[in-house]
């Protein structure tokens, strides 16, 4: 049962390399706002061609 | 198919509005191909739209355009200047430049949408990218094709005028969002999680023998970083407020972090226990969370805007033979300058040429046009209406009449206390001072009886005491308050100001644009029967002009069709207009105009080929909640009326008053400021409901100012809380809901005592475990939120009605 010694030592490992993450998202900006991305991605690119359905 | 038998149904008539802006087509119809549009203005943004295949715009919402009836075109030639250009780009390498420009216009997908895709409308600029929150957009743009100007100049014609404010120019200071609370959320948020991980085997009674010791080394590692980076704020509060001499809430909730941090540490190291990190770190979120969750209730609109964002940035200044456009900071008292129509005077000054008509509205509230000649001085802030003028500075701007009253000393508003925030302070004395006497009681009594328990006893109370009702009621109840105002149009600065309303007892009300509807003068017409070929021909003038009284004479006269052929019509600003059809000379104005004798009789004379027809009169017109409005205060207020007008409206409005009520006319923006000192005077808590620069001071010393404002984006300088005009009548309700939700904040902290003596009773007899802990302390927690949020949220259903717009709610 030693082997959860490592375990742990692993998942406190990824879990910081998730904080790391998450704090340099918010120094680059992610955070800056919040709203515009949402409406953003609902928009139509314009193409020419005809589709499908 | 057809149906037999059924009875004709008379057409209904409906209101034709905008296929851009939406608004009513009442006044003038302007058509093209199927769609109506209400002016030329929207009709061109269409224009626009079309042609660059930008039709998408009106797909993604219903008449996303912005009306551009009657707006003036603003002049940028200063954009030219190297100077300004500097001050205003964020970038540029000589070949890119960027800009973030405000566009408070901003207002639903479709702008987002179009102001995206403005590559498509204007070459030069090869991206661009909004921030609706901030209502800005940053544009990048190359210099070879395009210029800072040509934008800007691109930008006002689809209706997205930016505003380019003095501020701007005098500071480059970015405020960029302060991200050190979401960086300690998250870093606590990580421990929190962790920590609770790692102590679950205690939770589960696990006698884990080995383990135990590295786990609770790993807690230690966890828990230092809680203490010193996600507790500091607190920390540091504490440790500030008791230098001074104070007991703030900071104190009790730091004592119980550091008791738990150390006997936790004592714990562990002595392998006496696993220690009640787990709790630590859920008290550290949790007060996190509600820091948070107040400072959410961000809004949209800038509270800190002073008088500068009323002037032009730059204006045209004689240097030699020329007339070069001048940033304003470099104008100096002796220079000539050249004012436009529509253009606001930057400066105190004396006209050396030309004749002035001046709207003085910004300054004193009424809309005459004050006609000034050679010689004479004028004021800064009004705005001049026909011909362009030359003129002297006769004191910069610093100087001016405006600036005098707001650098006025009274001023400085005192940070008024509100009766919870004394309260919670109070708490956070008394419950110190008691917290710490049970402790002693606990450990005196214990180590007479058995010593190993004491020391655990008397750490235990000091741990489970929570303050956090104290440091948790009033961010998250008045916090969502802020929200669920905001839903309703009213726009509250922060939660002190919450508790000053609470504290009202007087409400000083101006008249102007506050009880009146600016939007709205009540014309009725006086004289001779005109024929349908007259009021034709009137109907043709009126709609060519954007003066609110060509307005409303072309409202009074919905019924009658424009002439089809077009009429040349000469607007002679401060007099009225003229226009020669079908060879008959109509002239619409001023009695000074017509040629008549100058009589009391207010008005806009109708003149036919010499002849005076008839008269239109007009009336202020106040709003129509006005009754219930008055009625619903009077019963909880003293109030009072100021007004900048004469007193001839005093019949009209005695009615609504009561004998008591005060009702002060000819009253100058100094003579309002004095009134609210004299009545701070006597001890009065002061409200002022306003709209303008003109009570800008009295707004300022009132202990809440609230300015009540027809379009959200364009008002006035600093105030407490802004209401929008169209929920004028709400107002009672919203001040009554304001004043029950303190109840909210009393009954949490009612329940907060419940939790801490069913705490307190496990920790005096000893039984207090880190499990026990770990569970009371996270739940009283949540609890206070519910109560806070729920209560305020149902309180809002009960007094409010709906939950409100939520568009128009910027959280």
């Amino acid at each position: 049962m030693k082997i959860i010694f490592l375990l742990i030592g692993i998942s406190l490992i990824v879990a910081l390399g998730f904080l790391m993450a998450f704090l340099w998202a918010v120094k680059s900006g992610q955070y800056e706002d919040e709203y515009t991305p949402s409406v953003r991605i609902l928009f139509d690119q314009q193409t020419k061609n005809t589709t499908d359905d | 198919m057809e149906f037999y038998g059924m009875e004709m149904v008379p057409e209904i008539e409906t209101a034709t509005s905008c296929y851009h802006c939406g608004e009513n087509c009442d006044a003038e119809l302007v058509k093209l191909e199927e769609k109506t549009f209400c002016c030329e203005g929207c009709k061109m943004v269409f224009e626009i739209l079309q042609e660059n295949d930008l039709c998408t715009y009106y797909d993604l919402e219903n008449n996303p355009g912005l009306s551009l009836k009657g707006k003036r075109t603003t002049t940028y030639a200063y954009l030219e200047e190297k100077e300004v250009q500097e001050k205003l780009l964020t970038f540029s390498n000589g070949h890119l430049s960027k800009v973030s420009l405000h566009l408070p216009q901003i207002h639903c997908s479709s702008c987002i949408w179009l102001l995206e895709n403005l590559y498509k409308l204007h070459p030069g600029i090869t991206q661009s990218q909004v921030n609706f929150p901030k209502k800005t957009i940053y544009l990048t743009f190359e210099q070879e094709q395009t210029s800072l100007r040509k934008i800007v100049e691109l930008l006002a014609s689809i209706g997205y005028a930016p505003t380019i404010n003095y501020s701007q120019l005098e500071s480059k200071e970015q405020v960029n969002k302060d991200h050190s609370l979401t960086y300690k959320l998250g870093v606590t948020g990580f421990l929190f999680g962790n920590i609770m991980l790692i102590s679950f085997p205690e939770y589960l009674g696990l006698q884990a023998s080995v383990y135990a010791t590295w786990f609770g080394y790993l807690n230690i590692a966890m828990a230092l970083p809680l203490l010193l980076y996600s507790g500091s704020d607190y920390l540091r509060s504490a440790y500030y407020g008791l230098r001074q001499g104070h007991l703030n809430i900071d104190v009790p909730v730091s004592l119980g972090m550091l008791a738990l941090f150390g006997r936790s540490l004592y714990e562990i190291l002595s392998h006496t226990g696993a220690g009640y990190f787990d709790s630590l770190a859920g008290l550290i979120f949790f007060l996190l969370v509600g820091k948070w969750f107040q400072g959410k209730t961000y809004h949209n609109l800038s509270f800190e805007r002073d008088y500068k964002s009323y002037f032009p940035i730059a204006t045209l200044v004689k240097r030699k033979k020329d007339w070069v456009s001048t940033p304003l900071n470099k104008v100096e008292i002796g220079d000539q300058l050249l004012i436009k129509n529509g253009e606001l005077i930057p400066a105190d000054a004396k006209i050396s040429k030309g004749v002035a008509h001046i709207d003085y509205s910004f300054v004193s509230g009424e809309e005459e046009l004050i006609t000034k000649r050679l010689g004479d001085r004028i004021f800064a802030g009004g705005k001049l209406q026909g011909g362009s003028i030359e003129v002297t500075v006769s004191r910069k701007v610093e100087h001016s009449y405006l600036t005098q009253l707001w650098n006025d000393q009274a001023f400085k508003k005192d940070k008024f206390e509100g009766k919870q925030s004394r309260l919670a302070n109070q708490i956070a004395k008394f419950f110190t001072i008691v917290i710490l006497s049970i402790a002693g009681l606990t450990f005196w009594y214990w180590w007479r009886i058995d010593s190993s328990i004491a020391f655990n006893a008397f750490t235990a109370v000091l741990i489970i005491a929570c303050p956090c009702a104290v440091a948790l009621a009033i961010p998250f109840t008045y916090g969502n308050v802020l929200r669920m105002l905001a839903r309703h149009q009213f726009y509250v600065r922060h939660t002190q100001v919450i508790e000053a309303l609470q504290s009202i007892t007087h409400i000083v009300l101006d008249k102007t644009g506050t009880l009146t509807d600016n939007r709205q003068l009540s014309l009725q017409y006086e004289g001779d029967e005109l024929p349908e070929a007259f009021k034709r021909a009137v109907k043709s003038m009126v709609v060519q002009s954007s003066h609110p009284l060509s307005v409303g004479i072309a409202r009074l006269l919905s019924t009658s069709e424009i002439l089809d052929q077009q009429v040349s019509v000469t607007e002679i600003p401060g007099k009225g207009l003229e226009a020669v059809i079908k060879g008959k000379t109509y002239r619409l104005g001023s009695a000074h105009f017509v040629g008549v004798e100058q009589n009391h009789r207010k008005g806009v004379f109708l003149q036919v080929e010499g002849e005076i027809k008839g008269l239109f009169t007009y009336k202020n017109q106040y709003r129509n909640t006005l009754d219930s409005f008055i009625a619903d205060l009077r019963q909880l207020f003293k109030l009072s009326l100021l007004s900048g007008d004469n007193n001839q409206e005093l019949e009209y409005l005695s009615p609504y008053f009561d004998a008591d009520d005060q009702l002060h006319f000819n009253q100058s923006p100094q003579d309002k400021l004095t009134y609210i000192q004299s009545l701070q005077q006597e001890e009065a808590i002061v409200l002022m409901l306003g709209d303008g620069i003109n009570d800008a001071g009295a707004l300022q010393q009132s202990h809440v100012g609230v300015v009540l404002t027809e379009d959200i984006n364009n008002f006035t300088p600093a105030s407490d809380a802004i209401l929008g005009a169209a929920q004028f009548g709400q107002f009672p309700a919203l001040i009554r809901y304001i004043r029950q939700s303190k109840w909210v904040v009393y009954f949490a902290y009612a329940i907060a005592a419940c939790y801490n003596v069913v705490g307190l009773s496990y920790a005096v007899q000893g039984l207090l475990s880190p499990v026990v802990a770990a569970i009371l302390m996270p739940l009283s927690a949540i609890t206070i939120v519910i109560i806070g949020v729920g209560g305020s949220w149902w309180l809002a259903q009960r007094n409010l009605g709906s939950v409100g717009d939520k568009n128009h709610q910027w959280v």
